[in-house]
């Protein structure tokens, strides 16, 4: 049933090296055609957590099910289901994008069309460039074309867009639109906190190998946590700050008080972003040190 | 895509890669020309060598020893360091992710290996020929034999270069681990210095090592009748040379397949 209704299950994963803990009790679902957000800093078990779904890492303990199968003993024909793009490549880049595509599209039973994924990543005018001789932007560009050139039915994301312009950004979030669309379900991992709410339908918190958060990507951090804030000078200089589901009468009070225009007068709505450093700074905060760092 | 098509497209992609690589083409590819080359050079003033009634030039002796340098280049050199560098920069961790088999992966790189290194023997023997005037063997039997010599040492090389990749730490230090051993062996085997010339301790030392065996074998093949005398036991040992490859085959599988990964296994 489960294998059915969930792209990817997770429960209570563990990850040790040695003494540290690096993930820590993690559990979430990934339903069929969702996108998913896995959002924390650096050195928080994001990526430890992924590559064990990759089938790249063992776990300590836990349950792991990706498309229905133990990544432990994830073989060919599970792999050829997915796309992975991992989070640092290095390599020698001798061959063209053009070359490189279309020798990958070759692994996989049902590959997307070589031409229509470079010109998905915007690189048609590199098609014949060896990749060596690109800039980081466009190699990072290529490796997500080839995670995707094996039409997978899910697809992992580790930090996609490092190093794009806000353009290859942009470019970049209407291909993976497009997949949504396609309904390729899609784990995403990203520094970029818009990125996350442009993107992802859900997201889940790791703060020091625990999932301090997880829910829907207007969810996250709840209710009080999304609350606008008033924010404006009295005539004195002091600064005044009030959180209310009402700005707007607020704002024709202190109107009304003042007797005028106030002073550096705002009405902020949190976003995504600070919603999510105010959760990990209150983790971080409670943590061990030692925890902190790994 | 079936295992032999895509055991073809990879020895295709490794093959294009391995000739746009400035480094293999010089240390791995053109190095035994310019060493016979070099050898041919600077020895000529010695005019022709060899037992009585079998003199040659120096550069017809040094020709077997540099085909016997090529495949060990080819084979050993070439993908322990390769691979050992794919291991450190990602290419074999993206690889895994894949659907490609190993048995894919390294069907390309013995297919890489098979490609290069019998392109490389035959412009040596052809530069040989036609540059260096060296006299080739006509009796079908000697082709046979180097047939036979060629491919046993050539797969023998290649398992244990990809054997050999899984020691190296990082692709950086690949290089400094992979070429002393591999001049070393050139030193005592009987390529750079005449094989005659050495101790017989050292041609035993030598002897535990594939490249003697098939500079041996390739010695049989090139140089003419009479020179057998200069041999360990005077006798050119071709049943030895298919033994001592046929064990060092065996090792560089067995320890292919026991330490090979995608990637760095973790704690």
């Amino acid at each position: 049933m489960t294998t059915n209704e969930t792209a990817v299950r997770v429960r209570e994963l563990r990850k040790q090296y040695g003494q540290k803990t690096a993930v820590d009790g993690v559990s979430f679902d990934i339903s069929p055609g969702e996108t998913f957000a896995l959002l924390g800093p650096n050195g928080a078990g994001k990526s430890t957590t992924i590559e064990i779904l990759e089938g790249y890492r063992s776990r300590t303990g836990g349950e792991v099910s990706v498309l229905g199968i133990d990544p432990a003993k994830g073989g060919l024909g599970w792999k050829a289901r997915l796309g992975i793009v991992l989070q640092t490549t290095g390599e020698t880049g001798l061959v063209t994008v053009a070359e490189q595509l279309k020798h990958f599209a070759g692994f996989y039973p049902n590959p997307r069309d070589v031409d229509e994924v470079i010109a998905a990543v915007g690189l048609e005018a590199q098609a014949k460039t060896r990749i060596a001789k690109l800039s980081g932007g466009q190699q990072r560009r290529v490796d997500v074309a080839l995670g995707i050139i094996g039409r997978p039915e899910l697809l992992f994301l580790d930090e996609p867009t490092t190093g794009f312009d806000p353009e290859a950004r942009r470019r970049f979030w209407e291909v993976i639109r497009g997949l949504k669309a396609e309904g390729t379900t899609i784990l995403l991992t990203t520094h970029y906190l818009d990125e996350a709410a442009q993107l992802a339908d859900r997201a889940g918190v790791i703060a020091a190998g625990r999932l301090v958060d997880l829910g829907g990507i207007d969810e996250i951090g709840g209710a009080a946590a999304r609350v606008p804030l008033v924010r404006w000078r009295d005539a004195g200089g002091v600064l005044h700050e009030e959180r209310t589901h009402e700005p707007g009468r607020v704002v024709a009070a202190v109107v009304a008080s003042s007797g005028g225009e106030p002073d550096g007068l705002e009405v902020i709505r949190p976003s995504l972003e600070d919603i999510y450093l105010q959760l990990v700074r209150s983790v971080e905060g409670a943590a061990e040190p030692e925890e902190v760092l790994a | 895509m079936s295992t032999v098509a895509l055991g073809a497209s990879r020895i295709g992609y490794e093959t294009k890669t391995y000739f746009r690589s400035i480094d293999t083409l010089f240390f791995t590819f053109l190095f035994p020309f310019v060493m016979l080359a070099i050898f041919s050079a600077a020895f000529s003033a010695q005019g022709e060598v060899g037992p009585p009634g079998a003199e040659i030039s120096i550069a017809a002796y040094y020709l077997p020893g540099m085909i016997a340098a090529g495949i060990l280049l080819s084979g050993v050199q070439n993908l322990a360091v390769d691979i050992a560098l794919e291991k450190s920069n990602g290419t074999l961790k993206r690889l895994g992710g894949t659907p490609l088999s190993p048995v894919g992966y390294f069907l390309g790189k013995i297919g890489q290996v098979f490609v290069t290194g019998t392109l490389q023997a035959a412009l040596l023997i052809l530069a040989g020929w036609l540059v260096l005037g060296i006299e080739l063997p006509t009796e079908p039997e000697k082709w046979f034999t180097f047939a036979w010599v060629f491919v046993l040492g050539l797969v023998t090389c290649a398992l244990v270069g990809i054997a050999l990749s899984a020691v190296p730490r990082s692709g950086k230090s690949a290089t400094a681990v992979v070429i002393p051993i591999v001049l070393l062996l050139q030193f005592i085997s009987g390529v750079y210095l005449q094989w005659n010339m050495l101790p017989s301790w050292l041609q035993d030392i030598a002897s535990l090592f594939p490249l003697k065996w098939i500079a041996q074998g390739m010695r049989y093949v090139f140089l003419p009748e009479g020179w057998e005398v200069l041999e360990q036991n005077e006798s050119w040992n071709l049943t030895g040379v298919a033994i001592a490859l046929g064990i060092w085959l065996v090792v560089g599988l067995v320890i292919s397949r026991i330490t090979f990964r995608w990637i760095r296994r973790d704690a």
